[in-house]
């Protein structure tokens, strides 16, 4: 047990689903909703108490691309990858986003945890493609020009 | 009642409750192939190896599929040839293709169906990355061997309930992982070998020690002493031409001369040793009324499952010795006053061994009571690297003084053998007609989960044997909710007991019984029948323990 955790924040979203392996993939995402991401503390802690092998609910957080294993930025931007997005060239916002804050594929979130880009596959919102979200605030009709518009507002704020 | 029938290729099949229409083919007489199937786990329908075709050219995989009175299925039809190409040719892009130097070679289960297809070719670039996770002493795992079949993921879930590994990530980057990808030794894995008795593959493989023995052996300078445990010998035959289940002791002891190993000494003596300490051990547990059974302590993977999982137990766990690590103890008090130095090699059914004889309880002065632990499929391997035809040796007697034991120690290697020795131990009645009705009291069968009473002392002793660690895992939950209760409780982590443990060759159900039923008859010819009557346990005190019990017979795990 890591004592610096504090683990009350896992014990109350447990007992909230009464401790049911079944509920896994919900406490996950409560957990990941309190956290940004999925500590690594959690896992041990919640296998115990939810009977599971920790590999097991391991095996789950890797499964789903929602879940992340490591801390996110302060802003998360998702670049839309869907279809309607992609053949609007959503490729070229994304590829200016990650090149103005040294991202990749692998390496989503900036090193002084300021930044995360990630992409989805869509937001429904493909009349208005290509689409990206900043902290869940939607932005339409992108280009790489509006892309540098909104990273320069969000380098301001912060 | 009425006949049903199923039609296999235009063969009609009796259908007799079988599970799946696997089993209907199967007893068709057609060899399915399979990969992610295996009778005793739960279907995974992963691998689609077992694809048929039905009456209107519909595909289903066999293993999944439900059989129905009248239905028409297709085991060998050119559609499915190909298919069953394709998935070969798939799994062997990314999969490592060293054949000649993998520890599978010749016994691996894509390679003969890579052959039976006549898979020549691969058109696809091999994009298989070697990474090796060896920190396990009992088992070795290699990510670019594996084909994810899931038979080691549900052996280790649903059977054992270990839960060391499991999978994770998804589609193309999918793995069999341990959480975090952390090296298997730093897990709740207890080493019990069973992911690698059922992997098709080279992924999971058993740690070789053959090396340092046959190093050993060749130094000049060393006395090398082996003993074998009680399931070795009715497991090791099959592979070297001997029908499966025959007791080969002889025969081994004389190909372990052969080999150069100078002493070969028998584990079932110090099973006996086993026996009257832990019976002692149990009679004072039965007078402290703990509300708690004493637990066998023979199994390194059930101790070692307690010690990860349930330490609130192991105050209840038989503080004996494993009768390995007894007969060890008392090799090298034998061997201490000997001019050469001294290499104790130890023959066990069992990957997990390899752990226990490595544990700091059982180092003294930095040199480990075993140096070398390695399973019957090793010592299989290293009869055929030094080219004995074992089927023609003429058997040899066990070297003295550890080779005279009683027909309870030798049954050790069944599941519910412990147990049963013990109660010819405490009964006052010894007759063979008592001994007999011992046996049948429920003790015996290759069921995961015995339990019975037996009358004793005026009232009675309620009596669990589990083997297969999801059993026990079972077992201890109802214990600690006070649902259930017992004076005495054996435990196995491998299904069936040791001679069906991780380091034996690989065998299905029916070969367990046929196994234990070869120890059963060597118990019945016999001479001796309980360990108490065993005239060498006295010698064996006055010679070797000199009353230090509890220092060579009897451990405390330090809860590592």
């Amino acid at each position: 047990m890591n004592k610096e955790f504090d683990y009350n924040v896992l014990d109350e979203i447990l007992k909230e689903h009464n401790y049911d392996e079944s509920h896994t993939v919900t406490i996950l995402q409560e957990v990941q909703a309190h956290y940004s991401y999925l500590p690594k503390e959690a896992f041990p802690y919640l296998a115990e108490k939810l009977g599971v092998p920790e590999a097991k609910i391991y095996g789950v957080a890797t499964f789903y691309e929602n879940f992340s294993l490591e801390p996110k930025g302060t802003n998360i931007i998702r670049c839309c990858d869907g279809t309607a997005c992609h053949v609007r060239h959503s490729t070229d916002v994304l590829e200016y986003l990650r090149k103005e804050l040294g991202l990749s594929a692998t390496k989503r979130t900036t090193d002084d945890l300021k930044f995360t880009v990630e992409t989805v596959s869509c937001l429904g919102a493909c009349g208005l493609a290509p689409v990206i979200t900043v902290n869940g605030k939607v932005y339409s009709q992108m280009t790489k020009e509006k892309a540098a518009e909104v990273l320069k507002e969000l380098r301001e704020e912060n | 009642m009425e006949k049903k029938f199923m039609y296999v290729d235009g063969i009609a099949v009796e259908l007799n409750g079988e599970k799946n229409v696997l089993e209907v083919i199967r007893k068709a007489g057609i060899d399915m192939p399979t990969l992610c199937y295996h009778p005793e786990l739960s279907i995974y329908g992963a691998c689609r190896m077992c694809m048929f075709e039905n009456e209107r050219g519909g595909l289903d995989a066999a293993c999944s599929a439900q059989p129905r009175a009248g239905m028409k299925v297709y085991t060998n039809t050119e559609r499915l040839r190909k298919y069953r190409r394709n998935i070969i040719e798939l799994l062997l892009a990314n999969h490592c293709r060293d054949c000649n130097t993998c520890e599978k070679n010749g016994n691996c289960k894509l390679q003969q169906l890579a052959k039976r297809y006549d898979v020549r070719t691969v058109r696809f670039p091999n994009t298989a990355k070697t990474d090796v996770d060896d920190s396990s002493v009992s088992i070795t795992r290699d990510a670019s061997k594996c084909i994810l079949c899931g038979q080691c993921v549900r052996m280790c879930n649903e059977v054992q309930s270990v839960g060391a590994i499991y999978y994770a990530h998804r589609g193309s980057h999918m793995l069999i992982s341990t959480a975090f990808e952390r090296p298997i030794a730093e897990t709740v894995c207890v080493g019990c070998g069973q992911c690698a008795a059922v992997c098709p593959v080279g992924a999971i493989t058993i740690k070789q020690d053959t090396a340092k023995v046959w190093k050993a052996i060749a130094d000049k300078n060393l006395v090398v002493t082996a003993q074998v445990a009680p399931a070795v010998r009715v497991a090791i035959g099959k592979e070297l031409n001997m029908p499966e289940g025959t007791d080969v002791m002889g025969k081994l002891v004389a190909a372990m001369h052969r080999m150069g190993i100078d002493k070969v000494y028998d584990t079932s003596v110090s099973a006996d040793l086993t026996i009257l300490e832990e019976t002692a051990e149990f009679v004072e547990h039965l007078g402290k009324n703990t509300g708690m059974p004493l637990f066998t302590s023979c199994c390194p993977g059930w101790i070692q499952f307690a010690e990860k999982k349930h330490p609130e137990i192991m105050p209840y766990i038989s503080t004996c010795k494993s009768p390995m690590q007894m007969l060890s103890a008392l090799i090298v008090e034998q061997q201490k006053d000997c001019e050469k130095k001294h290499f104790n090699i130890a023959v066990m059914p069992c990957t997990g061994k390899k752990f226990e004889a490595a544990r700091s309880e059982f180092t003294h002065d930095g040199k480990p009571d075993v140096d070398a632990v390695i399973t019957t499929q090793e010592l299989i391997h290293m009869i055929r690297t030094a080219g004995i035809e074992f089927d023609t040796v003429v058997p040899e007697a066990v070297d003295a003084p550890f080779g005279m034991f009683s027909g309870a120690g030798v049954i050790f290697g069944a599941t519910g053998g412990v147990t049963e020795a013990v109660l010819r131990r405490v009964s006052d009645d010894k007759s063979i007609n008592a001994i007999r009705s011992i046996g049948n009291c429920g003790v015996r069968g290759t069921e995961g989960v015995k339990e019975f009473t037996v009358p004793f002392n005026g009232s009675e002793l309620r009596i669990a044997v589990v083997s297969g660690l999801g059993n026990a895992e079972k077992l201890i939950k109802q214990l600690l909710a006070k649902e259930v209760s017992f004076d005495f409780v054996e435990v196995m982590a491998c299904p069936g007991g040791c001679v069906n443990g991780g380091g034996q060759p690989v065998t299905l159900e029916n070969a367990k019984k046929v196994r234990a039923d070869g120890l059963y008859s060597s118990d019945m010819t016999n001479t001796l029948k309980t360990s108490d009557t065993n005239p060498l346990m006295d010698k064996l005190y006055a010679d070797y323990v000199k009353g230090r019990n509890h220092e060579m017979l009897h451990v405390h795990y330090k809860h590592n």
